[in-house]
């Protein structure tokens, strides 16, 4: 292999500018954090609510959670990024899309933060709805019994056994939001993969590049697997160990 | 306090309840037994509206259960009600198991239900395992547990769907022993069970079931001694000479 290796190049100032690539990555790494946390709190409110829904006993709303699944898991994410960016505001009053289009600040971030957060909630979702139906009924009819209403239920008896259940699958599904992070480059997010785009065409040392690139996602993901066995170990429920509820 | 009038119910085309008729009044105990598949959780699910029938009325101390005006939650945090799986929630405490309705149905303060919980805890005789999780607790210990959250919200009556069934021989005894307990104090009851020595201390009526017809609705020792029906007869001799 003919190439000419040079690890100092992180150090190097960039070639127009006083920043470091360093500095290129550092950023890169906030937006892919900050899109990628707040797609995964999106994801958790929305995916436990609607995987909530369509446990319930009303047809509707089972089929209003069924519709939003179907929905985001249906279309590829690089596809939804660029119908949230691009279309979509077409589609609002016109001051609006106005405004969308011209005013709105962090427009790219903002767009990827909600279409990430969409779409994982529609994988969120599907695992809180096999979480809650792997219950056993007695568990509902219990908490009717004591008078409390279906919502009180399923807050204060139901969902807190389905999550804990399926922490294990979440797991997954929140390496895969910063994984899934990279797509927003498509739309101009100033994240990881873009600015590692960027420092290749640049420095032309595209080899360095990706591998610290590659690196800082594998410590994301992997600190995303960490947090999720620390909050699986402290909710653990004395007397349940290895059984489900 | 409770009336149960010409309930009828199908799960599709097969009907599971036909034409059930029997009451509960106040200070009594009625057992309800039958053979599996006859329909016994099912009658008793309906009592507090757990599940919905199609035909026919039930009351709870006058209060129509199917009615779509009745606010069935109030209703229910007056009826007790105790599983065969003891249906503890599991992610919580002793404790948290007993106060938890008491405080969002009943709007107890969290001190109050408290106080109560553990009166109830030592009642049932266990007191110093309100901090444990139910699954750190044996099967009889769970019952129990159960019936003092039951118990908690002040019932007016309470409904027990076969309590014992699901308990290792040398359990049985000190959840009866409980349920005997609440039955001298003038608790009213409905049980599904199997425990006849039960049935005989304290029942006033045996309510038998059989392919989801009450098929016979007499005072115990008449039931005992002289039942009236063949399937009621076949049906005692496999459970006593069991
Ligand atoms: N969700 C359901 N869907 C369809 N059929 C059901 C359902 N639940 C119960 N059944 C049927 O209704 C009938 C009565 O069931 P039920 O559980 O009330 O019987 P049981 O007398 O309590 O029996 P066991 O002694 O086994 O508890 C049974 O034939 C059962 O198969
Ligand atoms: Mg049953």
């Amino acid at each position: 292999m003919n190439y000419h290796w040079n690890w100092g190049i992180f150090l190097e100032p960039v070639k127009s500018g006083d920043e470091t690539y360093l500095d290129w990555l550092i950023t890169g790494l906030g937006w892919t954090l900050a899109v990628s946390l707040t797609a995964w709190l999106i994801a958790l409110c929305i995916g436990i609510a609607v995987g909530a829904l369509r446990t319930t006993p009303s047809r509707l709303l089972v089929m209003l959670g069924n519709a939003w699944v179907e929905l985001f898991r249906n279309i590829p994410l690089l596809v939804q990024m660029f119908l949230w960016f691009f279309v979509a505001p077409e589609f609002l009053p016109r001051e609006w899309s106005l405004w969308v289009k011209q005013d709105m600040p962090a427009k790219e971030f903002i767009t990827a933060a909600l279409c990430l957060g969409f779409f994982t909630s529609s994988r969120v979702a599907e695992q809180v709805r096999a979480g809650v139906g792997s219950l056993p009924r007695g568990q509902h009819d219990a908490a009717l019994a004591l008078g409390l209403t279906l919502g009180q239920a399923y807050r204060h008896v139901i969902l807190p056994q389905a999550l804990r259940i399926v922490i294990p699958p979440l797991t997954s599904e929140f390496m895969n939001v910063f994984k899934n992070s990279s797509v927003a480059f498509a739309i101009g997010v100033l994240e990881l993969t873009f600015q590692a785009r960027q420092m290749q065409e640049d420095s032309e040392q595209g080899i360095e590049t990706y591998l610290a690139v590659t690196l800082l996602y594998f410590i994301c993901a992997f600190t995303a697997n960490r947090v999720m066995a620390l909050i699986e170990a402290r909710t653990r429920v004395p007397g349940l160990i290895g059984k489900p509820a | 306090m409770i009336e149960i009038r010409n309930v009828s119910k199908w799960y599709g085309q097969t009907q599971v309840l036909k034409d059930c008729s029997t009451h509960v009044a106040k200070g009594e105990v009625v057992v309800v037994c039958g053979p599996s598949g006859s329909g016994k959780s099912t009658l008793i699910k309906c009592v507090n509206g757990l599940e919905p029938f199609a035909q026919g009325t039930i009351t709870v101390d006058g209060i129509s259960v199917s009615d779509p005006k009745t606010d069935l939650p109030r209703l229910r945090a007056r009826v007790g009600m105790v599983f065969q799986h003891f249906e503890l929630f599991p992610h919580m405490s002793v404790e948290q198991n007993l106060v938890l309705a008491q405080v969002k149905v009943l709007g107890r303060s969290a001190e109050e239900a408290v106080a109560r919980g553990a009166a109830l805890l030592d009642r049932v005789g266990l007191r110093e395992h309100a901090a444990k999780f139910p699954g750190q607790l044996s099967g009889g210990q769970q019952q129990r547990v159960a019936i003092a959250r039951a118990l908690a919200m002040d019932p007016i009556c309470l409904l027990f769907d076969e309590p014992t069934s699901a308990l290792d021989p040398e359990m049985i005894g000190e959840v009866l022993d409980v349920m005997v307990e609440l039955a001298q104090e003038g608790m009213t009851m409905m049980c599904v069970t199997h425990e006849m020595g039960f049935a005989r201390k304290v029942a006033k009526r045996v309510v038998f079931m059989d392919h989801g017809e009450i098929v016979e609705d007499a005072p115990t020792n008449a039931f005992f001694d002289a039942p009236a029906s063949e399937r009621a007869k076949t049906f005692l001799s496999r459970i006593l000479h069991h």
